[in-house]
């Protein structure tokens, strides 16, 4: 079993603070990370590697500094690990990505099939999860997005079954390898690095492809040429004109308060008042 | 992340406007469509909501609105069009078959580039739900065109006659606006609750075009084996709910969150809650409000020891009446509340919950 699973460094939204003044981003400080979604898929991986033997290989396009997502993968487990790098790709939308990623995958496989490609659901940053559905669509491999458990693969007939999160339920999927899976959020724990992987993933010569060695046929397709969608504007979200009108009562008591909302809530909308009435019965 | 770092984020591009000469061939693409998702039949609510949105952009460039069905042959499916006419569309491009009747990733995916590649519409809009998102990515790529995902307002740039779609992005600090300036059709995905429902016209007819494919089951490598329906839907309740009571970080401690569902109970609410609070697993992800969670547009919206961060607040600004309870009085959630007590939410919410249920128990004896 030979599965890759694409993973890429964000910046970790979380500490993303936007200048009060000139709102543009202030990424000084901002520590890259693996996109978390990622993490899922990768664990998943490495499971399946548990269950059926094979190899595990993390796939990353980014800038040099991505090295360090590719060796966090190696700590936990992953068998080999590639950068997918040039200054051609610089400001590659989703499509351009999928194309220049589905095409290190057909190089990948020249040396060894690949029975599966995983990616996360979406990105932090992108957060569009359209790559994996279009390296799938260039490579011809069957999709299977948000899948929360893998119930099983018959590696003879080379038959995976998927449950898929669908609305309202869960699609229960058979279907041939070999197929893109994208994982959903939460279905495993990441496992511990162990110290001997730690060592090894410090060591790793890692492998990393320009454009050339990617394979990339038509370089139209890759970066800013490539991308049909085109950043018009940023711009920070509206202010709401008004301010919350505070509540506020002489004894300032929790049962004052509360009476004195109601009251004015039921005046000045009646409306939240039916549909209160309607829901009670 | 440096400007020139390789990316798939399309705001880490320059955001100046990148002139484009446009194709005269593109003149070709015409109207706005607008998928309609249905499984299980019962069509997503979401599609409707597109329809109101698609009609305005319809209007706006002189343009048909079509909705675009597919599924198995038969009379539901046929139903399904007199609906989208009812909610706005001109016509409706119908695709039958047996392979269509559950969703998959390649059946679909074929029958609607097809569709595309014959008709040729210059906006496409799909809903931002799994299947949705599953659809676009594939049917943008084999298209080889541009979508942006997860929007929240739609609009046509007047000066080239094309999309203005904009979203979320930096983890929803910021906004950008994305067109795709030389490609059709101009796809984009928006979360069910985003736009607006339209009224629904049952004296709306319209026209249907059908098409036919050529698909046998034989080739198709993907099967559905089974559906599992949710044994508690509250998935779908969440983003439709009239009201809703929702708790974060405020509230401190797991039990302290019983007051949220003590509220809801009496007001016949639902539960929702900020990602911190799911995180912690003191309520399930399905509850989770916000950019990583849902959107919701209920009527009332009562916010409980939440600080209004922007991830969270883009997924409920749209409710008609806000209440916040927050100790901080410069939280920034009553910045944008309609009603805000400042003080302590253990407190506060237990009177709210007897004041609601006080109110609504007399009401009844004088009515
Ligand atoms: C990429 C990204 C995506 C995200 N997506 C989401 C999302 O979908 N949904 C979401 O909710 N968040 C999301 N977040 C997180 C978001 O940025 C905030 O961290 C989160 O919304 C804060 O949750 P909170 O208000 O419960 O907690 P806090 O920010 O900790 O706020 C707690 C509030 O409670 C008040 N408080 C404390 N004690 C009391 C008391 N006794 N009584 C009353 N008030 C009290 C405090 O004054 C404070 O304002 C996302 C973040 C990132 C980076
Ligand atoms: N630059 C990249 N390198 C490797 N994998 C990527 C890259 N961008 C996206 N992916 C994969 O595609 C998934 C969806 O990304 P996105 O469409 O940006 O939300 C991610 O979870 C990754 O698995």
């Amino acid at each position: 079993m030979h599965i890759i699973v694409c993973i890429k460094q964000v910046p970790d939204s979380a500490q993303i603070r936007v200048h009060p003044v000139t709102n543009t981003i202030m990424r000084q400080g901002v520590p890259a990370i693996v996109n978390p979604y990622d993490l899922y898929a990768l664990e998943e991986a490495l499971r399946l590697k548990d269950r059926y033997g094979g190899r595990v290989t993390v796939l990353c396009m980014g800038p040099s500094q991505a090295e360090a997502a590719l060796r966090k993968a190696l700590s936990f487990g992953a068998d080999e690990a590639i950068l997918v790098s040039d200054r051609a790709f610089a400001g590659s939308d989703t499509l351009a990505t999928s194309y220049a990623l589905a095409a290190a995958i057909r190089q990948i496989q020249k040396d060894m099939a690949v029975d599966l490609v995983f990616s996360g659901k979406q990105t932090i940053d992108g957060d569009t999860a359209q790559v994996g559905p279009g390296i799938a669509r260039r490579l011809g491999l069957q999709l299977l997005t948000y899948v929360s458990k893998i119930e099983g693969i018959d590696v003879e007939k080379k038959e995976i079954v998927v449950h898929r999160r669908a609305e309202g339920g869960a699609q229960i999927l058979k279907t041939r390898l070999p197929c893109l899976v994208t994982i959903l959020e939460g279905v495993n724990e990441m496992r511990f690095a162990t110290m001997g992987d730690m060592f090894r993933a410090a060591r790793y010569p890692l492998k990393v492809w320009d454009k050339d060695a990617a394979g990339i046929e038509d370089i139209e397709k890759v970066g800013l040429k490539g991308s049909p969608t085109v950043v018009a504007k940023v711009f920070a979200p509206q202010p709401r004109a008004q301010k919350a009108e505070r509540i506020e009562t002489q004894t300032g008591a929790p049962a004052d308060l509360a009476v004195t909302l109601l009251a004015k809530l039921f005046t000045r909308y009646p409306h939240i008042e039916r549909e209160i009435r309607k829901q009670a019965g | 992340m440096t400007a020139e770092a390789p990316s798939t984020t399309p705001a880490k591009k320059p955001a100046g406007r990148r002139r484009v000469e446009f194709d005269p061939r593109l003149a070709a693409y015409k109207g706005v469509w607008v998928f309609i998702e249905h499984e299980h039949n019962r069509v997503h609510p979401v599609s409707w909501e597109l329809l109101g949105e698609g009609r305005k952009l319809a209007d706006r460039i002189g343009v048909e609105l079509a909705g675009v069905v597919m599924g198995e042959p038969g009379a539901a499916t046929r139903d399904f069009c007199s609906e989208a006419f009812h909610y706005g569309a001109d016509l409706c491009y119908l695709v039958e078959d047996p392979v269509l009747a559950q969703y998959r990733n390649d059946p679909y995916t074929s029958s609607l580039t097809a569709l595309v590649r014959e008709y040729q519409p210059e906006i496409l809009l799909l809903g931002a739900t799994t299947l949705g998102r599953d659809l676009a990515g594939s049917v943008a790529t084999t298209l080889g065109t541009g979508l942006t995902a997860d929007c929240t307002g739609l609009n046509i740039d007047m000066e080239n006659r094309s999309l203005a779609a904009t979203r979320p992005t930096f983890g929803g600090s910021l906004l950008c606006t994305i067109q795709t300036l030389n490609y059709r059709p101009q796809m984009a995905t928006v979360r069910p609750r985003v736009m607006q429902m339209p009224e629904r016209n049952t004296d709306r007819t319209g026209r249907i075009v059908e098409q036919r494919i050529a698909l046998a089951e034989a080739d198709i490598m993907t099967k559905v084996l089974q559906f599992i329906p949710d044994a508690n839907q509250e998935q779908a309740r969440l983003e439709y709910a009239d009201i809703i009571v929702a708790g974060g970080r405020g509230l401190k401690r797991p039990e302290n969150f019983q007051l949220v569902w003590d509220l809801a109970s009496v007001l016949h609410a639902e539960v929702g809650a900020t990602r911190p609070v799911v995180q912690a697993g003191w309520v399930s992800a399905e509850r989770q409000v916000g950019q990583t969670g849902k959107t919701v547009r209920p009527k009332l919206y009562i916010a409980a020891g939440i600080s209004g961060a922007i991830q969270h607040r883009v997924g409920m600004e749209g409710a008609d009446v806000i209440i916040a309870i927050n100790e901080d009085p410069a939280a920034p959630i009553f910045d944008f509340a309609t009603y805000g007590i400042v003080g302590n939410a253990m407190q506060i919410m237990p009177a709210l919950t007897e004041a609601f249920r006080q109110h609504l128990a007399t009401a009844k004896l004088a009515g």
